[in-house]
């Protein structure tokens, strides 16, 4: 087709060096091939002698151990396929271009560029492990010792996991609380007319504070001071529902904060719609408005809750033993770190799930308001 | 006899005077079209009528009874003048059924399973009924604003206000949802509507307003407007809107 352009526009020389039937030279390869090549290969230098030090502190490991060391030393020797690539495309771009076959030697060279990309990124990556390898072995392997000894993994495992069960417990009743608190704050801010100004300014000023305390002083201060304050009714609670009302102070502030942006990102003509039915404000919000919103708010609801759990690790401030303040015992017991790891483990595998389950949702969510648009 | 009565009615949306003394007197089954320039008032005034937007000054009155002003029970204006808007404004999270049946049960308190009965049948008069399970995300705009219709219906309004319910839809999906106005025009339901469809207003409006800046500027049967409209914004925005191809 003929694009339709002003004589004006044409007469521009630099669209009329780029209109039809000039073609673009091809790019130049050999530079970037030979550059992908070195950092290849000192990459794979820098992974080979990682792992011959790792080799060295094992002191002669097992076979498998020994085999395992060398696949991996195979691997960290595969960007230089791409690398070596380069330089066959590059050849072949060098000869199309004598030919004077233009657009074959730009293929070629667009070719040969990705290869040498891909050799170093996946330099670059290698590179990385074997900074982390040689961080492993440093110091005859301390840093290895200090953190992960399978003796102690076994001795303070099932201890820890059974202290995990207290910060479950606490994170689950902490969460079941907050959805609900969360949204009565919220709705008490957006409270309209004149009679609501007062819970508004209420809600607000309870969002702003608590939003404001970092948590673990917010335990501190429910955990001793409303048992020495021998406030009725909560000085009976256990220690546990004291660090769940703790929690749900802290976490409520930012959920009801949550909820009023999800609240307030439903269009306004859904008011009108629902409002020109004859539905009251508070049926429309409840029937029509937060139905809504909750299903915008679940990706940052769970990034929120996903903080909490990780909060449980200090309720240990109040006296709770859960898996944390187990693990710090069992860690001075034997003056090894191993302890900790293990707790820190637990906490990756509950939350890698929730992670994985808020991307298939924004995903979805991304998908919906793409096709809409 | 009026039905629907505005006088003198100003609206201002800070410093900006969009509404500046309408009044409008509409009888029981008449059809009221609105047409004028995009921006000269035709949204404003159908929301004002619905108690949507507050109204600075004048009086509105429905059916002999003042429904502007403070401690009006708006909800239950509103469940006598039904209101269709440009954009659908389906609810996304129900069924379409469901969209037709919340004012009904929440609001009018009818039995879900006679409200379901009125809105399978209203649904079938616009040829939709095997659509009552779908979400409105699964329909085509004219689709939803057949539904929307409905809804609107559902409620047994005493007058339907109709935004330039067609503005948005692809040309060809036009005609069905005007027929359906149509009809219900046959039936004798009182409408207002805004609307950009020239040919339409001169068809089924027993009286067609010429707004301009916030004020009727011209009113009359459509044969007076579109054949001998007297005033000169009134012929302008008539043949612009030929050159455009809408008449
Ligand atoms: N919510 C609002 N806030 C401020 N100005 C508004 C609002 N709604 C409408 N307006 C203004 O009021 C005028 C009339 O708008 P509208 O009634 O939508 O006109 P029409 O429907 O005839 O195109 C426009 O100038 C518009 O900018
Ligand atoms: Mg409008």
């Amino acid at each position: 087709m003929v694009p339709v352009v002003s004589p004006a526009l044409t007469s521009d020389p630099r669209i009329a060096a780029e209109a039809p039937g000039t073609p673009t030279p091809p790019q130049r390869v050999l530079p970037t091939a030979i550059v992908a090549l070195l950092i290849a290969a000192l990459c794979a230098l820098a992974a080979v002698l990682a792992l011959w030090s790792v080799d060295r502190m094992l002191d002669g490991p097992p076979a498998a151990v020994g085999a395992a060391l060398v696949a991996v030393g195979a691997g960290a020797l595969l960007p230089l396929v791409p690398a070596v690539r380069a330089f066959g495309n590059a050849r072949s771009r060098a000869r199309l271009l004598a030919e004077g076959r233009l657009a074959a030697a730009r293929h070629e060279a667009a070719a040969g560029r990705e290869h040498a990309h891909t050799a170093m990124g996946y330099a670059v990556a290698v590179l990385i492990l074997a900074m982390l390898i040689s961080l492993t072995t440093a110091n005859d392997g301390a840093i290895t010792t200090t953190f992960l000894r399978w003796q102690f993994l076994q001795s303070s495992f099932l201890d820890v996991l059974g202290a995990f069960w207290v910060n479950v417990k606490v994170a689950v009743g902490a969460q079941v609380l907050v959805l609900v608190v969360g949204l009565l704050v919220a709705v008490m801010r957006l409270l309209p007319g004149r009679a609501g100004r007062p819970l508004r300014w209420m809600a607000i000023g309870y969002v702003d504070t608590f939003r404001a305390i970092p948590s673990i002083i917010v335990l501190y201060l429910v955990g001793f001071g409303l048992k020495l304050a021998e406030v009725p009714l909560v000085e009976d609670l256990s220690p546990i529902w004291l660090a769940i009302i703790a929690l749900t102070l802290t976490y409520s502030a930012y959920v009801a904060e949550v909820y009023r942006a999800g609240i307030e990102s439903i269009h306004p003509s859904q008011w009108a719609a629902s409002r020109s039915l004859g539905l009251s404000y508070g049926m429309t919000l409840r029937t029509v408005i937060v139905p809504q919103a909750v299903r915008r708010i679940v990706p940052p609801l769970l990034n929120d809750f996903i903080g909490l759990q990780k909060d449980t690790a200090l309720i240990g401030v109040m006296g709770v033993v859960d898996a944390f303040a187990r693990s710090r015992l069992a860690a001075s017991n034997v003056f090894n770190l191993t302890p900790v790891i293990v707790v820190a483990v637990l906490f990756v595998l509950i939350t890698i799930p929730q992670a994985r389950y808020v991307d298939r949702l924004l995903a979805k969510q991304q998908r919906r308001t793409g096709r809409a648009a | 006899m009026t039905f629907l009565e505005i006088n003198d009615v100003h609206k201002r949306y800070g410093q900006h005077d969009v509404l500046r003394g309408v009044s409008l007197d509409v009888a029981k089954h008449e059809v009221v079209c609105l047409i004028g320039a995009s921006g000269s008032g035709k949204s404003t005034l159908l929301r004002c009528i619905n108690a949507l937007e507050p109204i600075h000054s004048g009086e509105i009155s429905v059916d002999g009874d003042v429904v502007s002003g403070q401690g009006v029970d708006v909800n239950r204006l509103r469940r006598n003048v039904g209101m269709v808007f440009q954009s659908y404004n389906l609810f996304p999270h129900m069924s379409v059924l469901r969209n037709i049946t919340l004012a009904p049960v929440k609001v009018g308190g009818k039995p879900r399973a006679e409200a379901d009965e009125l809105a399978l049948a209203l649904l079938d008069r616009v040829g939709m009924k095997d659509k009552a399970e779908a979400y409105p995300d699964a329909l085509s705009g004219g689709q939803q604003q057949r539904v929307a219709i409905v809804r609107a219906l559902a409620s047994s309004p005493q007058v339907l206000l109709l935004d330039e319910i067609t503005a948005a839809l692809d040309p060809e999906l036009v005609g069905d949802v005007l027929a359906i106005v149509r009809e219900l025009a046959q039936d004798g339901l009182t409408m207002l509507l805004a609307t950009h469809e020239m040919g339409f207003a001169r068809e089924v409006a027993s009286q067609v307003c010429f707004l301009h800046q916030g004020r009727i500027l011209e009113r009359g049967t459509p044969a007076q407007i579109f054949e001998d409209p007297q005033e000169d914004r009134t012929r302008q925005f008539l043949s612009r809107v030929l050159v455009a191809g809408r008449l």
